[in-house]
């Protein structure tokens, strides 16, 4: 029996959205296909790892997740710069956990101060991130959008509760945003069709359908990612076609899993790969789901799935 | 190729009888062709009919088992691409790479170490399924005393024998006989032996080709010599390939019903690099494989590729539950605080993942409610006062705790004063509606 094999082609096509400035500037989106399907279509960008740093040294990460970094956790400019010089990351993460009230409680001028250090001192794109404290994050991430103006950052999370402020800032100084919705396609479409409403482009949206870890309700962001790519390319949707995000190492980071210890729980085998293993294994599923920009902690799973992007494509 | 329900219509009685449960054939016809209904269903199809029928109405992807008994596994049977379309049927199987140029006390220990990699998680039993014999040193005889150390065993594990000598595969397989073992593989330059030795051992014919077409060639031959189960390998090796393969296979069965391709996909993807090698593999669970040859079974990394096959394999139509009962966050003590949830598994992740995030100690008691979250739940009239208390007076926990009191999700404050009048000398509090807000919730209690 002759065989051909069935391709698809869709009518729609994922924005193409450029992050950053100059010569570290990144591209993601582009592809009119699921993921990594060459065979089918067009995937001009790869999808892109950026690595997690903090403003403040963060109290929350595993011994396994912050033993490479104990040189440079506290500061963030030479986090940034290790980053980006040593373990050569594509783009960063600046998550201001700092400003949390339950954790330090910095003020919105002091993470201002701490985004613009960072931005001065590396050239790859930065993603600016808050406490994911809807109220504070209002405050705070509208003063780090005005002092990274102009460095054409990714802000964020705009969530239903304070998205009118932060979209208005990201905005006002040219800067891509994040629209976090809870692991439901309707909400995710919803929210986006909010922002557009203000006027902010959606073409400069990043969607975040809410993470989650391997064994902790992974298949529901995994399914949600699915049906929005497919509902961008298949059904041609128009309020679904922006890059997805992945943030990865936050959810993987603080399940047991991740932090105890083969003493304890002999079964689980060795905790230093088990941890790293959690945190590969989680992305590379959520990048076959349809993520293209994920944001990671360690550098060794980091390592890893940016060599499985380079096998896929 | 998959018929129309039109195709099908024409094939049956058109005698409207009703006894297949439809109104009429062609609504039957319909169903058949939408794979919604059996044939059996109908008892007046004529034999000729039947045969035709039989093809078109199999699975798109034909089931096959691995292995006898109670460690048998099941393969195949699939019916999507994507799994919130409907759940994805038969769990991929993973199997241990064992090289014939190992030492019988080497090969020993490898099976061992598949013994012991059984665990539960979430009240589900996993492990490393079969081992996968490599006729590495392409002599038979070392395949032949090879097997039969895997034989010898008193672990009925199923296997897999590899190699593309129908001697070797023929001295092997007879060790394993009613055991239904896989022979992997038949290739273009050895076929009509290779069959020849499938067909008389009634071992699963592993078909060992480089690219599709060369899959549906070799596929069509077997079958026309009488074999009918096979896996399949298109000898795909790396992610991308691997990927592009496994998706073009899966289409060509559900989408078009094409029988040559309608067989579980076996992936090997051994790698040195043990990470690199549970990444691949990641990509087989995700991406359509049935079968995972891998070279290392750390249990570290056992773990989260069973974990992964879990997720993947849920039916996105049931939630997953976790088991009713007081679970211990931290390290609590008898004044640690007591909150009370439901067992839908994400909602009991979220809680138990805030509350160990507040670093506070406590005690969890996690409700059965059909996997329901809290105001699903409420609203279904699962998660209810009378329910609740009487779930905490036989949990037990009054035995391990010295207060009395219990910390009700938010969003069922109203049920604060019927749980209290139904739980005599507790105090309910109301605690956060979102359970990020519990750590905060617990500092300010301290305070």
């Amino acid at each position: 029996m002759p065989f051909t094999p069935t391709k698809e082609t869709y009518s729609g096509k994922i924005y193409t959205v450029a992050v950053g400035k100059d010569s570290g500037m990144i591209t993601l989106g582009g592809e009119n296909v699921l993921p990594f399907h060459t065979f089918d279509g067009l995937l001009p960008n790869r999808p892109v790892v950026a690595y997690e740093i903090q403003d403040s040294p963060p109290d929350d990460w595993p011994d396994e997740v912050l033993s490479p970094y104990a040189d440079v956790v506290n500061s963030p400019v030479l986090w940034a710069k290790y980053c980006q010089d040593t373990l050569m990351a594509q783009a960063i993460a600046l998550r201001l956990a700092g400003t949390h009230p339950d954790r330090a409680n910095r003020s919105p001028e002091d993470a201002a101060q701490t985004v613009k250090d960072v931005l001065s001192s590396v050239d790859i794109p930065v993603i600016i991130l808050g406490s994911n404290h809807a109220e504070k994050d209002a405050s705070v991430l509208v003063a780090a959008a005005e002092a990274a103006k102009d460095r054409n950052c990714i802000i964020g999370k705009a969530q239903e509760a304070n998205y009118k402020t932060i979209a208005a800032a990201a905005m006002a100084n040219n800067h891509k945003l994040i629209a976090m919705s809870e692991l439901d396609i309707n909400l995710s479409k919803q929210l986006n069709i909010l922002i557009s409403q203000m006027g902010f482009e959606k073409e400069r949206i990043i969607i975040d359908p809410m993470c989650s870890a391997l064994g902790y309700g992974l298949e529901y962001t995994y399914s949600v990612m699915e049906r929005i790519r497919l509902a961008a390319l298949a059904q041609n949707d128009l309020t679904m076609q922006q890059p997805i995000l992945g943030d990865v190492g936050i959810y993987v980071w603080k399940v047991k899993e991740t932090q105890a210890s083969e003493t304890d729980v002999p079964q689980w085998g060795n905790l230093k790969e088990r941890s790293v293993a959690w945190e590969a294994v989680t992305a590379v599923s959520l990048l076959l789901a349809g993520a293209e920009l994920l944001i990671m902690r360690h550098p060794k799973s980091s390592d890893a799935v940016r060599k499985v992007i380079e096998e896929l494509t | 190729m998959a018929l129309t329900g039109v195709e099908i219509f024409k094939l049956l009685p058109k005698t409207n009888c009703k006894k297949c449960g439809f109104p009429t054939c062609l609504a039957f016809a319909m169903k058949l062709a939408q794979r919604q209904a059996s044939l059996d269903l109908c008892p007046d199809v004529s034999d000729e009919a039947r045969q035709k029928l039989g093809e078109a109405s199999a699975p798109p992807v034909r089931p096959v088992v691995l292995g006898a008994g109670e460690r048998a596994v099941k393969m195949g049977e699939e019916t999507v691409l994507f799994r919130h379309d409907k759940r994805f049927v038969n769990p991929c199987i993973f199997a241990l790479e064992i090289k014939d140029t190992l030492t019988e006390a080497e090969i020993k220990s490898k099976i061992e170490e598949v013994i012991d990699s059984e665990i539960d998680r979430v009240g589900q039993n996993l492990r490393i399924d079969a081992v996968a014999l490599i006729n590495d040193s392409a002599d038979a005889n070392r395949f032949e005393s090879a097997a039969s150390v895997i034989a010898s065993s008193t672990y009925p594990i199923p296997v897999i024998l590899c190699t593309t000598n129908p001697q070797a595969a023929e001295s092997a397989v007879k060790m394993f006989a009613d055991k239904k073992p896989i022979i992997h593989g038949m290739n273009s330059d050895n076929l009509e032996a290779m069959a020849a030795v499938a067909k008389t051992w009634k071992a699963t014919l592993g078909i060992s080709a480089t690219g599709l077409e060369e899959i549906v060639h070799l596929t069509e031959k077997a079958r026309s010599i009488g074999i009918e189960d096979m896996v399949i390998d298109s000898g795909a090796r790396r992610a991308k390939e691997i990927l592009e393969n496994n998706t073009f296979i899966r289409r060509a069965a559900i989408k078009k019903n094409f029988k040559p391709l309608g067989y579980p996909v076996i992936t090997f993807v051994q790698r040195d690099d043990s990470l690199e090698e549970a990444l691949l593999a990641s990509i087989g669970i995700a991406k359509y494989s049935s079968i995972i040859v891998l070279r290392s079974i750390e249990k570290w990394k056992n773990l989260a590729l069973f974990t992964l096959r879990q997720n993947i394999y849920t039916d996105p139509q049931v939630p997953m539950q976790v088991e009713q009962k007081i679970y211990k966050i931290g390290e609590p003590t008898p004044v640690s605080p007591l909150f009370v949830t439901t067992n839908f598994s994400l909602t009991f992740f979220i809680v138990s993942g805030e509350i160990e995030n507040s670093k506070v100690p406590g005690h969890l008691a996690v409700m059965d409610c059909e996997g329901l979250s809290v105001l699903t739940a409420w609203a279904a009239g699962k998660f209810t006062a009378s329910k609740i208390a009487q779930f905490i007076k036989e949990s037990g926990i009054e035995n391990q705790i010295q207060h009395r009191e219990l910390i009700i999700p938010g969003y069922v404050s109203i049920l604060s004063g019927s749980i209290e009048d139904k739980l005599e000398g507790w105090k309910i509090t109301v605690g956060p509606r979102e359970a990020n807000g519990i750590p905060a919730f617990l500092k300010s209690r301290a305070a």
